[in-house]
């Protein structure tokens, strides 16, 4: 992975000295609420409804075990002892006090990380495939791309007060594991003519006005993309509203414009930026990718595993995929035991899946934007001991892509924008579905839970979405059907009226029970919705 | 109004400036403003015979400013380009890099704080128009 130069370790060590005495100076009343909160959103420091929050950047969701360490020892000395990974492949902490914060920047430091912009109107962390370097349909590792854009995101001048946040994902496959088109500016690498560039989409998100990106440009060559997006960013930058925060996203600009008229503009601008000499020379991009080389694979495993023991076999056909390498596994654990916290770990099982990974995965791991963790390069050998020590600290649950291992933000019980809780709606989903055979039968079945209309659970992109709203008073939640942030991308639907905490998770129960009814052979819950239209649904629903 | 903030070498301009309608119209002025929903563009005609160019920031918040300075300075602009209004020592840094050589702050910024902002980073990412070479230059530096 990726290592720091002394270019790299200035940056981020000046940037805990300045936020030092920028919370000096707010701890001093020399600088207003108002004027601090900016400064302190670009290095991630939200006030919450109890205490502040602090979000860590985790660039492309790549860790190392050393790194995977110090989230845990935050977790334990300044927060309450456990962490909670984010859609956005970052960890954030709940109960953090601002005299802490500078330290804690401090402390990241020195395993070369940061917490820069991973809040406020600016360039937000550089999202990924999980799989990236290990995925066999991709057709070159993104992360290379992802961290020459991670320089030149990082404290950008002309940038750093955008109408709004602005979220970009670089991924190298058809198949589409980040939600891609659901950022701001989604990247698909693809190769044409022996070269690789990037397929440019603008104006995807999710939020209060959900939109899947469009295509602005089939191809942009390598050695001219930082050009083409400083573009795309001027272009957002100068003309994106500004008069209402909630049609301030990029999205918005897009779709008023117009594709063919956004894309013209910044084509135009592009002919102008690319005269200026702003692209980092290709020696750069080769530079970072040999941090990224193929590691040294081991030959001649075995492919066999033991599969007697039957709760590993299970964990086995849910938890692991295939590798591209012969003899090796790509391990998802998930952090979505039922009754749990979706994404929440413990500083022990943090440290735990440190070790794991030291041992047994390269040393590296993974955050994925479904809130799990992955190992990415572990021996089929190895998994078994693997799956046991998971087990016993709690973290072998085997439900990828079930309906249990959902997306839900941290809703009401912390965020200050919440309208409704999503923790405990998606506990008691969890325990409907899991453990009684009903989750097996099923399937693959993506859902997401936000706790308000801002989103942040991807509801929106759920083959079953719940949105909880206030309703005079009291939380109610709606329902959404036939959502997808894969290479399938499409928005949910509303099925209609609201539900109570009790109420959805019945509703969900008869969604899913026309499923299983009127499924075909080989249908997911998603295509047999796409097959019938929301029609039966909302009578099975309602009826 | 505080004391202007100057990193020109020589004075600061005087005049005072008028609006991009006036400036367009049968105007002598070479002083002129954009207020945040301008189109810095429409000055590039003119650059010859522009001595200042004023850059509103009514809220902090709004960065259109930061597009215009950069785009004046692309354009060759060499003339002095001030950020006034809601202007933070915290925005300096930023503020510099974009072309910025003076400031009119609503308040008075710490000396202090200006030159601790100002001295901070050693080094920066991107090229812009400032003159600074970007990290990926030096690593790439043929000696």
């Amino acid at each position: 992975m990726y290592l720091y130069d002394s270019y790299d370790q200035a940056m981020v060590d000046a940037r805990v000295e300045e936020f030092r005495d920028q919370a000096r100076r707010r701890l001093a009343g020399e600088l207003t609420e108002d004027q601090f909160k900016p400064l302190r959103l670009m290095n991630g420091l939200y006030l919450q409804l109890h205490a502040y929050m602090l979000r860590v950047a985790v660039p492309y969701g790549t860790l190392s075990s050393r790194k995977m360490r110090m989230l845990a020892h935050i977790a334990r000395k300044y927060d309450r002892g456990y962490g909670h990974f984010t859609t956005r492949q970052n960890i954030q902490y709940n109960w953090i006090k601002l005299e802490d914060a500078p330290d804690i920047l401090a402390d990241l430091a020195t395993v070369e990380m940061h917490a820069i912009q991973t809040s406020g109107n600016c360039i937000r962390n550089i999202s990924s495939d999980q799989y990236a370097g290990v995925a066999a349909d991709e057709i070159t590792d993104p992360r290379p791309w992802a961290e020459l854009l991670r320089q030149w995101s990082s404290f950008h001048p002309e940038f750093t007060y955008l109408p709004r946040k602005f979220k970009i994902c670089v991924i190298a496959s058809a198949n589409d594991r980040a939600a891609m088109r659901l950022h701001d500016i989604g990247l698909e690498l693809v190769e044409r003519d022996g070269r690789i560039g990037a397929r440019v989409f603008a104006g995807g998100g999710m939020g209060r006005t959900p939109m899947v990106a469009p295509e602005i440009r089939d191809f942009v060559e390598e050695d001219e993309l930082v050009s083409y997006l400083e573009a795309c960013l001027r272009v957002y930058n100068r003309y994106g509203r500004r008069d209402n925060k909630f049609k301030a996203r990029i999205k918005i600009l897009v779709h008023e414009l117009g594709v063919e008229e956004y894309r013209r503009q910044v084509e135009e601008e592009f002919a102008h930026m690319r005269q200026l000499g702003i692209q980092p020379p290709t020696e750069e991009l080769d530079r970072i990718r040999a941090y990224f080389a193929p590691p040294v694979y081991e030959t001649g495993l075995p492919e066999e595993v033991d599969r007697s023991d039957p709760d590993f076999a299970l964990w086995l056909d849910r938890n692991v995929l295939p590798h591209k390498q012969p003899g090796y596994a790509i391990v998802n654990i998930s952090l979505k035991p039922v009754g749990g916290i979706p994404g929440d770990a413990s500083a022990d099982q943090i440290d735990l899946m440190a070790d794991l990974a030291e041992r047994h995965s390269l040393d590296q791991l993974r955050v994925t934007h479904a809130q799990n963790i992955v190992l990415p390069y572990v021996k089929k050998a190895d998994l078994y001991t693997i799956w046991q020590q998971l087990d016993a600290a709690g973290l072998g649950t085997a439900n990828l892509d079930r309906i249990s291992d959902m997306i839900a933000c941290p809703g009401l019980d912390y965020c200050s924008l919440a309208n409704a809780r999503s923790i405990p709606v998606a506990q008691k989903i969890a325990r409907r579905f899991a453990g009684n055979g009903k989750e097996e039968a099923i399937g693959e079945l993506k859902l997401k839970i936000s706790g308000c209309i801002n989103a942040c659970g991807h509801h929106h992109a759920g083959h079953i979405g719940i949105l909880g709203v206030d309703r005079k008073g009291t939380e109610n939640y709606q329902l959404l059907l036939g959502g997808s942030g894969a290479e399938d991308c499409s928005l949910g639907a509303i099925t209609g009226p609201g539900f109570t905490e009790d109420g959805v998770v019945d509703a969900i129960e008869r969604a899913t029970d026309l499923y299983l009814a009127q499924r075909q052979e080989g249908e997911r819950f998603l295509d047999t919705y796409r097959r019938l239209g929301m029609a039966p649904f909302k009578e099975a629903i309602y009826g | 109004m505080v004391d202007l903030l100057n990193f020109r070498e020589g004075e600061t301009i005087g005049e005072t400036p008028v609006s991009i309608e006036e400036f367009l119209g049968a105007s002598n002025a070479t002083a002129v403003r954009i207020a945040p929903g301008e189109d810095a563009r429409a000055l590039l005609p003119h650059l010859d015979r522009i001595a200042l160019v004023e850059v509103a920031f009514p809220a902090f918040g709004d960065g259109r400013g930061y597009s215009s300075a950069r785009i004046l300075r692309e354009a060759g602009y060499r003339g002095e380009l001030r950020a006034s209004g809601d202007v933070l020592v915290d925005q300096l840094f930023a503020m510099r890099r974009c072309g910025f050589d003076s400031f009119a702050p609503d308040k008075a910024l710490d000396p202090a704080a200006v030159e601790a902002t100002l001295s901070r980073y050693a080094d920066v990412y991107q090229k812009s128009v400032d003159g600074r070479r970007p990290i990926w230059a030096k690593r790439h530096e043929v000696n």
